[in-house]
């Protein structure tokens, strides 16, 4: 590794926290150069380059709404430069505590991303509308399987197992669901069924690495090589010779939830959604609570810390690894059913198309905590959807540099361009008693 | 944890008095049949299960229980009998050159998975785990087939001049990795993951381009490349065999040689067994992440040169096929060395091709491919399991695949 601290192990202090270092120790100026070049392109781009005189429109309410908003309409080239210079202040306030030998809090950074990214936003729009309710739907609709993947990922981790199969497990949570609902003609049966799927690649990830030592990596890769041979093979042979009684599931409605399904924007992006959307927030919360405020949660930490420590005062380790590895492939499975009976409606070959991979990155952006992989999920979810918008209103920027945004994010993250990202100790690491 | 292929102590040790039969080599090499034996088992078993003639068949097995038996049969007895004709030799053919196109077919396929899966192995010495092969490759046949197409020089200049576009690109990709593990610690299998996206986005902007995108098409490939800079067929027109897998021997010699006799090899060892031991005796470890990635990033773009020059002749989408996946499977099952990776790749090689034949003659779909050869790798990596289940005895080490770090430290 490149620095020694690296192999250091937990007490390494939070890094986000706004707290003065030791006297002496070197201040990283990262995040201050990092973020003053950010507003610098914001400011030039999106304020001294973009067209003058035009306007940018975002629709606040669906065709169907019953209360109708009026667009919000705001002059490109002003608001790009209120903005920027916005951002400005942000990172020179970074600056000033940077110079005062503190770090960078979280919410600065938060704050600037998000204003960025508005008024990435305004530029790219100038001149033409886009609906922001429609824009925010479709992207929570593509961050629900990252959200199920990522917590996925940060279960296994937390507890010191790797999981690169995520995307194994999101696959065959999508097959199986969608052979069970077609098969049984009840989506709940199907269901079920995606965590059923998403366990069982989970319990092969579980015995190679668990039980037989084998690198966590190498299992993860193979076995995501193994479902997409097992799926395909499965589709190839009965999903597409007896579509109609294999692979035609239907998909869940959507349930408008009263009351809150009918407040503007909000409303119909976060409470008007399928039932595996409401699963969603309560797989996010419940795993939240339970690995950071239960005797459960602080033993699954312990393991993926410290395993020889948690050995001593008497837990098991590899049994926890072996639970939470589980718990973690149903998690991912749910997700999985979200591509074919929460969007699509049938199973495509590879139908996952690389997103357990983006779940994954998700989990590492979102420093492998449940709420911070939810807000990456989010986020990644968002640049995706609001790249296949672009490109039908048409953009400055080609498509495919919009899709490549989430991997070089995490590039960045784990370079510590943007902050540090810090891995559970022992992630990775086999724990063979001696 | 241990950072190469490491043999780890058994915690259930043979006692002093068990015979030593086998050598350890012998013992691995028995490991291996019988992990590619249970592999095909478990990949005919889902073949008879899901073929519609076997559930017709299981319909009324408690009256006729042999018919279900026999329909299992000719399912899978016909699917890896076209298995072995693709791959092989096809007896039914009517001509000598007809019955052994199928093994030049193979060893065609093989030689981009030998050349990535050298890209994989190498870094394995070093303690580096490259999931990035697959970006690696994309590079290096953007680098070649650009050269490829562009340019007009005479024969031999050319196919040199484009070979070494793709080892540059390739090896500039793979530098990438190194670098940012050398300066930032950043872990090389999260960003070769990501890198493989960044490289497939970028390769469909580039076939966007008028610079790359064939005239008069709307989809996204590129020009055929030039007649001298493509790889000379080593067996004339009746075989797709060309050049390239030459070329692939070569670099698996040049990755032995690397590795065993040279200074650099020595250090790269000495980098994967323990970094601060390395570190101490003067060897440059941050060099030495940069240079054998930047390696390996070579290696992987000599694949992407072998598609484009060799086989496709032409840049597309989808023209690194997940050979940089199937590279990592072929590493595995090589276990790390050039020998090893090349065995292994001739062998998936094989896989691929009379999978091709399978899929063609018998419906069978080619993804029962994927399924036997990441189960054989699955197999291999855990000895105990596949000792268990055919109840031999361990020839004294357990020797567990483990090749990487924690994402952590």
């Amino acid at each position: 590794m490149g620095s020694v601290s690296a192999t250091l192990t937990p007490a390494a202090a939070p890094q986000e926290a706004a707290v003065a270092t030791e006297p002496g120790a070197p201040v990283s100026r990262k995040t201050p150069i990092s973020l003053s070049l950010f507003a610098a392109l914001a400011v030039v781009v999106f304020g001294v380059l973009a067209p003058s005189g035009v306007s940018s429109t975002f629709a606040l309410s669906l065709p169907g709404d019953e209360t109708q908003l009026t667009p919000l309409t705001l002059p490109s080239q002003a608001t790009g430069f209120a903005l920027g210079a916005l951002l400005a202040v942000l990172a020179a306030y970074s600056w000033l505590l940077a110079l005062q030998r503190r770090h960078t809090p979280a919410w600065l950074t938060i704050v600037f991303g998000g204003v960025w990214l508005f008024a990435f936003l305004v530029w790219a729009v100038a001149d033409k509308a886009m609906s922001l309710t429609g824009l925010l739907q479709g992207s929570l609709l593509l961050a629900v399987p990252l959200v199920f993947g990522s917590l996925s990922g940060v279960l296994c981790e937390r507890a010191g197992v790797i999981n690169i199969a995520i995307e194994g497990h999101l696959l065959a949570g999508a097959f199986l669901s969608a052979v069970v609902a077609s098969l049984t003609g009840n989506l709940w049966a199907g269901l079920i069924a995606g965590p059923v799927a998403g366990l069982l690649v989970a319990m092969l990830l579980a015995l190679f690495t668990v039980r037989y030592f084998v690198d966590q990596i190498i299992v993860g890769v193979v076995l995501n090589v193994l479902v997409i041979g097992v799926t395909g093979f499965l589709y190839g042979r009965l999903l597409v010779p007896y579509q109609d009684s294999w692979n035609s599931p239907g998909t869940f409605a959507p349930i408008k939830i009263p009351l809150l399904g009918d407040i503007p924007v909000i409303g119909p992006v976060l409470f008007d959604q399928s039932v595996i959307v409401y699963l969603m927030y309560v797989v996010v919360t419940v795993v939240h609570i339970a690995l950071f405020k239960t005797r459960y949660g602080l033993r699954v930490r312990a393991v993926g810390e410290h395993p020889a420590a948690a050995d001593t005062v008497g837990i098991r380790v590899n049994v926890v690894r072996a639970r939470n590895v589980l718990i973690a492939g149903a998690v991912a499975g749910v997700g999985g059913a979200f591509f074919t009976l929460g969007s699509v409606g049938a199973f495509g070959k590879e139908m996952t198309a690389g997103k357990g991979f983006i779940a994954l990155a998700a989990m590492i952006f979102g420093r492998w905590t449940p709420l911070g992989a939810l807000a990456a999920a989010l986020l990644f979810g968002f640049a995706d959807n609001l790249q296949s918008v672009l490109s039908i209103i048409g953009t400055p920027i080609p498509s495919e540099f919009m899709l490549m945004a989430p991997y070089l994010a995490t590039i960045f993250a784990v370079a510590g361009l943007v902050g540090r990202v810090r891995a559970p100790a022992a992630d990775g690491k086999p724990y063979i008693k001696s | 944890m241990s950072t190469s292929v490491t043999e780890q102590a058994s915690p259930s040790a043979p006692g002093p008095e068990v015979r030593r039969t086998r050598s350890p080599l012998l013992d691995t090499a028995l490991v291996t049949f019988l992990s590619f034996v249970l592999a095909l088992a478990i990949g005919a078993v889902l073949i008879a299960v899901s073929d519609p003639d076997v559930a017709e068949a299981a319909g009324y097995f408690f009256a006729q229980p042999v018919d279900t038996l026999t329909a299992a049969w000719d399912s899978v007895w016909g699917a890896y009998v076209a298995l072995f004709q693709g791959a092989v030799f096809d007896g039914s053919a009517s001509t000598v050159q007809g019955s052994i196109r199928p093994l030049t077919e193979s060893l065609t396929v093989a030689a981009p998975l030998i050349v990535a899966g050298l890209a994989v192995a190498l870094p394995f010495k070093a303690g580096l785990f490259n999931i990035g092969a697959e970006g690696q490759i994309i590079l290096g046949a953007i680098g070649a087939a650009y050269l490829g197409f562009t340019f007009s020089l005479p024969w031999g200049v050319h196919l040199l001049v484009a070979v070494l576009g793709a080892l540059l690109l390739g090896g500039l990709w793979g530098s990438i990795v190194g670098l940012l593990k050398a300066r930032t610690g950043a872990h090389e299998v999260i960003v070769t993951i990501m890198l493989n996206y960044v490289a497939r986005f970028l390769l469909a902007y580039l076939l966007t381009t008028t610079a790359f995108q064939r005239p008069g098409r709307n989809d996204p490939i590129s020009p055929t490349v030039d007649q001298n800079a493509q790889y000379p067929l080593l067996l004339g027109g009746w075989s797709r065999l060309h050049l390239g897998f030459v070329v692939a021997l070569v670099a698996a010699a040049f990755v032995w040689w690397l590795l065993n006799r040279s200074v650099l090899g020595f250090q790269l060892r000495a980098v994967g067994a323990n970094p601060s031991a390395a570190r101490t005796a003067g060897i440059k470890v941050e060099r030495s992440y940069v240079l054998v990635m930047m390696i390996a990033g070579g290696l992987a773009g000599l694949a992407g040169s072998f598609q484009v020059l060799g086989t496709e002749k032409a840049l597309s989408g989808g023209v690194s096929a997940g050979i940089g996946f199937d590279a990592i499977t072929v590493a595995l099952l090589g276990r790390g060395s050039p020998t090893g990776t090349v065995l292994a790749g001739i062998l998936f090689g094989g896989l691929r091709a009379g999978g091709v034949t399978m899929q063609a003659r018998t419906g069978t779909p080619i993804d029962i491919v994927l399924v036997v050869q990441s189960l054989i790798v699955l197999f291999v990596a855990a000895p105990p399991l596949v000792r268990a289940i055919f109840r031999i005895r361990s020839a004294g080490s357990v020797d567990t695949l483990q090749v990487s770090k924690g994402w952590g430290a």
